[in-house]
C-alpha cells in the first residue's frame, strides 16, 4: 500500500488511473450489456464452408473479407440473426438495386445459410439466430402482444401487420406469412429501414408476446366476414361504391324498366 | 265470405278515422298523387331508405354502448385484448360487437348503411345537378339537400368516432388539431369543444348526444321540408311526348309507388344486411383502444372524408411559418377549412349563379337532357374530378404499397393533376356535349342512319336514312337553347350610371361564358328546308307543327 501510494505522484499516474477506468469501464459494459453472443457453436468447418459461399456470393458488394465499401455495409459484427433474416427471406443477394430490397425466394438451402451465418458471426460477435424457445408463440402473451406491437410496430406495419408506405418507394412489409424468426431477427438487426429493437427496448419475453399477437393475427377467423384486406376504410369505401351503390342502383334501374 | 268481412273492418277502420282526424281527404290526396317513372329518381330514396336503416340499427346500438371514457379492464370474449386497460365507450362497443347477440351485424350494417347513405346523397345531387332539377322553384330543396349532404359527413364522423378506438382517436387528433389551426381563436375553439386539453374526458358524451341527438333531429326536420317541398312543388320529369311544365305523367302513389318503393325499402336493407354479414367493416377489435402516442399505418377517414385527408397530404409543409412569434398553420389552414369553404359555397349557391347566367325566371318542371347543357355538364365534371383527385390523394400511402409505387412520386403528381385535370375535363365534357348535340341535329335533319346502302346506276352509293319518328324527333328538339346575354347600357341616357350596371356586366360575362358555344335545337324551318334537300321530298314531314320549339322568354 505504501509503495502505491509512494508511485501516486509518478508523471505516469494519470495515464494508469485513466487506462484502468477504461478497462474497467469497457468489462463492465460488456458484461451488462444484453448483447447475445453466438450462443449456438458453429464447427470450424461451418465457418470455411460459409466463407466459400460468402466470397461466391456476396464479396462483389461486401468486400471479400466483408469489411463493406460506399453504400455496401460492411457486416463485420452483424451477427448470424443478419445473415439468417436477410439470406433466408431471400433479400439478400440482392437481385437489383431499387428502393429496398423485396421478399423472395430464398435459392440458398437451410444448411448453406447456417454456413453463411456462420462465417460472418465468426468475424465478431452479433446478434444469433434465436432458439424455437425464443420465438415460441405458445409462450407469449397475445394481449400484451397487441399492445406492444401497436405501440411500436403498427406505425410503419399497420394494425395488423398488413405494411405500410414509407418514403420513396420504400415500404414496410406484410407481416403475414412471415416466420416467427425472422420477425424475431428482424426486431434485432433492424433490416433496412426497420430501427433495431434491442432487449432492453422490447425484451425477448415481449419479442415472443408480439410473435404471438402476429401468430392469432394469422390464424384467427376474422370476425366480421371477409377482412378486405384489413388495410383501414380505404377498401371499405370502396366496397360500399363497387358493391353497395352499383347493386342498388342496379336495382333502381331494374324497378324502373319493368314499369315502362 | 271473408273478403266481405276484411273489406268491411277495413271500411270501419277508416271510417273511424275519418269521423276523427278527416283522414280520409289527406289519404285522398297523398294516394292519388301522380309521381314520374324513372330508375334515377330513385337514388334519393336509397338515401331516405338508408337513413330509416341508421335509424333502426342506432336505436339498438345505443342499448348496449356506453358514452364515457371512464377507464375499465377488457374481460370480454375477445382473447387479443383480454386484459387491457380501456375506456368504457371502447369496451363496450367490444362487448356489443361479441357478447351480444346479432350485435356486430348490426354495427356492421349501421356503418355499410352509413357509407350507402352518403354515397346516395351524392349520387342523388348528381341526378339533380346534370338535369338541372335545382332550377326554379326547387332552389330551396337544392339548398336543403346540400346542408344535408354536409351533416351527413359530420354525422358519420361523430358516429364512427364513438367506438374510442385507435382509428377515430387519430381522426379526432386530426380534426382537434384542423381547429388549432385557425388563426386567433384556434386554441379556445379546441379547448371550448373538447372541455379543455386534446383528448380529455368530454368529447366522447358530447359527440354521442350530437350524433343521436342533435343532428338526428335535424336530420328529420330537413328530410321532412325535402319531402314536403317534393309534394307541394310535383317531381320534375324527363322530357317526352305529352309530358310538358305543366303536368306530370307517371302513376299514382297508391298502389304503384306503394308497393314499388315499400319493395326498393326491402331491397335496400336487404342489400345492407347482406353486407354486414359478409363484410368486415370498422375492425375497431383489429385497431385496439386509442391511446394518444400510437398510430396505425394507413390510417385513412371514411371515405366521404377522404378528400379533405386528400387535401391535407397534398399541401406543401412550407404554408407553414411564423409571424411575430406566432405560428400560421397555413399548411393546414389551406386544405382543411379554406378549399372546403370554397368548394361548398359555389355548390350551394348553384341555383342562383346559372340563374344569373340564363336571366331566366320561369318555372322549370322538365328536366334537361345533360348535353343540352354543355357547360353545366362540363362543370359538374370539374367539380367531380376535382373531388375524385382529392380523394385518390388522401389514400396515398395504400396506392403507394399496393402498385408499388414511390408515395412522393405519387403525391408530387397529384399535386400537378389535381389543378391540370379537372379544366381539361370540363373542356372534354363541354366537347362531348357539343358533339352529341350535333349529332342530334344531324339526326332529326337527316333521320337515322340504316345501315342499307345503295347504288346507283352510275356508280354513286348512299346510305338510306330513315326519318326519326315525331315522339324521337320531338325529345331531341323541344328543349330551350339561351343565347349570351347583353349587359343593358350602363348608363342612361343623360349619362348617369345606372345602379347595378357593374352587376349586370359580370353576369353577362358569366352568360357568354356559359353559352357563347351552343348547338341550337333544329327549327321547324329548318328541318321544312331539309327534307326539300332530300331526293326529292321522299318522304312526308309529319307532325311539324308540334317540333315546333316553346317561345323563350326575353329572347
Amino acid at each position: 500500500m505504501t509503495a502505491l501510494a509512494a508511485r501516486r505522484r509518478h508523471p505516469l499516474a494519470a495515464a494508469a488511473i485513466v487506462l484502468l477506468g477504461l478497462l474497467v469501464t469497457g468489462v463492465a459494459y460488456a458484461a451488462v450489456t444484453p448483447g447475445r453472443a453466438q450462443a449456438t457453436t458453429a464447427s470450424a468447418d461451418d465457418v470455411a464452408a460459409g466463407k466459400k459461399l460468402f466470397l461466391a456470393n456476396c464479396s462483389t458488394c461486401h468486400g471479400l473479407n466483408a469489411e463493406g465499401r460506399n453504400e455496401f455495409p460492411s457486416l463485420i459484427g452483424v451477427g448470424a440473426a443478419a445473415v439468417d433474416f436477410q439470406v433466408g427471406t431471400g433479400r439478400m443477394p440482392l437481385q437489383a438495386t431499387g428502393p429496398q430490397a423485396p421478399k423472395v425466394v430464398n435459392k440458398f438451402s437451410d444448411e448453406e445459410v447456417r454456413q453463411l451465418a456462420a462465417y460472418v458471426a465468426s468475424l465478431a460477435p452479433g446478434p444469433a439466430v434465436p432458439s424455437a424457445e425464443d420465438v415460441d408463440a405458445s409462450k407469449g402473451d397475445v394481449s400484451n402482444g397487441s399492445l406492444i406491437f401497436r405501440t411500436n410496430c403498427a406505425m410503419c406495419h399497420n394494425f395488423n401487420g398488413k405494411g405500410g408506405a414509407l418514403t420513396r418507394g420504400k415500404y414496410a412489409p406484410n407481416l403475414e406469412g412471415v416466420t416467427p424468426t425472422h420477425v424475431y431477427e428482424a426486431m434485432v438487426t433492424g433490416p433496412q429501414s426497420m430501427p433495431v429493437f434491442n432487449d432492453s427496448t422490447i425484451t425477448p419475453q415481449e419479442k415472443r408476446d408480439i410473435i404471438a399477437y402476429l401468430q392469432a393475427v394469422e390464424t384467427d377467423t376474422p370476425p366480421g366476414g371477409v377482412s378486405l384486406g384489413s388495410i383501414g376504410p380505404v377498401s371499405e369505401g370502396l366496397v360500399a361504391w363497387a358493391v353497395g351503390l352499383s347493386l342498388l342502383v342496379g336495382c333502381a334501374v331494374w324497378l324502373g324498366a319493368k314499369a315502362s | 265470405m271473408s273478403t266481405t268481412t276484411t273489406a268491411k273492418a277495413a271500411g270501419n277502420l277508416g271510417n273511424w278515422a275519418d269521423e276523427r282526424v278527416g283522414a280520409s281527404k289527406g289519404v285522398k290526396f297523398l294516394a292519388r298523387k301522380i309521381f314520374p317513372d324513372h330508375w334515377s329518381f330513385m337514388l334519393g330514396e336509397v338515401a331516405l331508405y338508408s337513413f330509416i336503416i341508421l335509424l333502426l340499427t342506432g336505436v339498438f346500438l345505443t342499448f348496449f354502448y356506453i358514452p364515457s371514457v371512464g377507464h375499465t379492464v377488457y374481460t370480454g370474449s375477445y382473447e387479443q385484448l383480454a386484459g387491457q386497460t380501456v375506456s368504457e365507450a371502447y369496451a363496450s362497443t367490444l362487448s356489443l360487437s361479441f357478447d351480444v347477440r346479432g350485435g356486430l351485424l348490426m354495427r356492421q350494417i349501421h356503418h355499410w348503411a352509413a357509407l350507402i347513405f352518403v354515397a346516395a346523397i351524392v349520387t342523388h345531387m348528381f341526378r339533380v345537378f346534370f338535369t338541372g332539377a335545382f332550377r326554379k322553384p326547387r332552389e330551396i330543396n337544392w339548398v336543403i339537400g346540400s346542408v344535408l349532404a354536409l351533416l351527413a359527413i359530420i354525422e358519420g364522423f361523430a358516429g364512427y368516432s364513438l367506438p374510442d378506438d385507435l382509428l377515430s382517436g387519430t381522426g379526432l387528433r386530426i380534426a382537434s388539431s384542423i381547429i388549432l389551426a385557425i388563426p386567433v381563436v384556434g386554441s379556445y375553439i379546441s379547448f371550448f369543444l373538447f372541455g379543455g386539453q386534446f383528448p380529455g374526458e368530454e368529447f366522447i358524451p358530447r359527440l354521442y348526444t350530437i350524433h343521436v341527438l342533435l343532428l338526428p333531429g335535424i336530420f328529420l326536420a330537413l328530410i321532412t321540408a325535402h319531402l314536403i317541398l317534393l309534394v307541394v312543388q310535383k317531381h320534375t320529369q324527363y322530357p317526352g311526348p305529352g309530358r310538358t311544365n305543366e303536368n306530370v305523367v307517371g302513376y299514382p302513389l297508391f298502389p304503384v309507388y306503394m308497393a314499388k318503393a315499400g319493395g326498393f325499402f326491402f331491397i335496400v336493407f336487404g342489400i345492407t344486411a347482406l353486407m354486414g354479414a359478409l363484410f368486415t367493416i370498422n375492425p375497431i377489435w383489429a385497431y385496439g383502444a386509442y391511446h394518444p402516442s400510437p398510430v396505425t399505418a394507413g390510417s385513412q377517414p371514411d371515405w366521404y372524408m377522404g378528400w379533405l385527408d386528400g387535401a391535407v397530404r397534398l399541401t406543401p409543409g412550407f404554408l407553414e411559418f411564423q409571424v411575430l412569434g406566432f405560428t400560421v398553420s397555413g399548411n393546414i389552414l389551406l386544405p382543411a377549412l379554406i378549399i372546403p369553404g370554397l368548394v361548398t359555397m359555389p355548390m350551394i349557391l348553384y341555383p342562383w349563379i346559372e340563374q344569373w347566367a340564363t336571366g331566366d325566371k320561369r318555372e322549370h318542371h322538365l328536366l334537361d337532357r345533360p348535353r343540352n347543357v354543355p357547360t353545366r355538364t362540363g362543370l359538374g365534371v370539374m367539380a367531380i374530378t376535382f373531388y375524385l383527385l382529392l380523394l385518390v390523394s388522401g389514400g396515398n400511402d395504400i396506392i403507394a404499397t399496393h402498385l408499388r409505387l414511390s408515395i412522393n412520386d405519387i403525391t408530387n403528381s397529384l399535386r400537378l393533376l389535381v389543378f391540370v385535370v379537372p379544366p381539361l375535363a370540363y373542356v372534354v365534357t363541354k366537347r362531348i356535349c357539343l358533339g352529341l348535340q350535333r349529332k342530334d341535329r344531324e339526326k332529326v335533319l337527316h333521320g337515322r342512319e340504316t345501315g342499307v346502302i345503295y347504288r346507283t346506276e352510275e356508280g354513286e352509293f348512299f346510305e338510306v336514312h330513315e326519318p326519326l319518328g315525331e315522339h324521337d324527333r320531338w325529345l331531341l328538339v323541344q328543349h330551350d337553347s339561351f343565347r349570351p346575354l347583353d349587359p343593358a347600357p350602363a348608363e342612361d341616357e343623360r349619362g348617369v350610371k345606372r345602379p347595378g350596371a357593374r352587376f349586370d356586366k359580370v353576369k353577362a360575362k358569366l352568360s357568354s361564358f356559359y353559352f357563347e358555344d351552343r348547338i341550337e335545337p333544329v327549327t321547324p324551318a329548318e328541318l321544312e328546308a331539309a327534307h326539300h334537300e332530300h331526293h326529292g321530298g321522299h318522304e312526308a314531314v309529319e307532325g311539324s307543327d308540334e317540333a315546333e320549339r316553346p317561345a323563350l322568354a326575353g329572347h
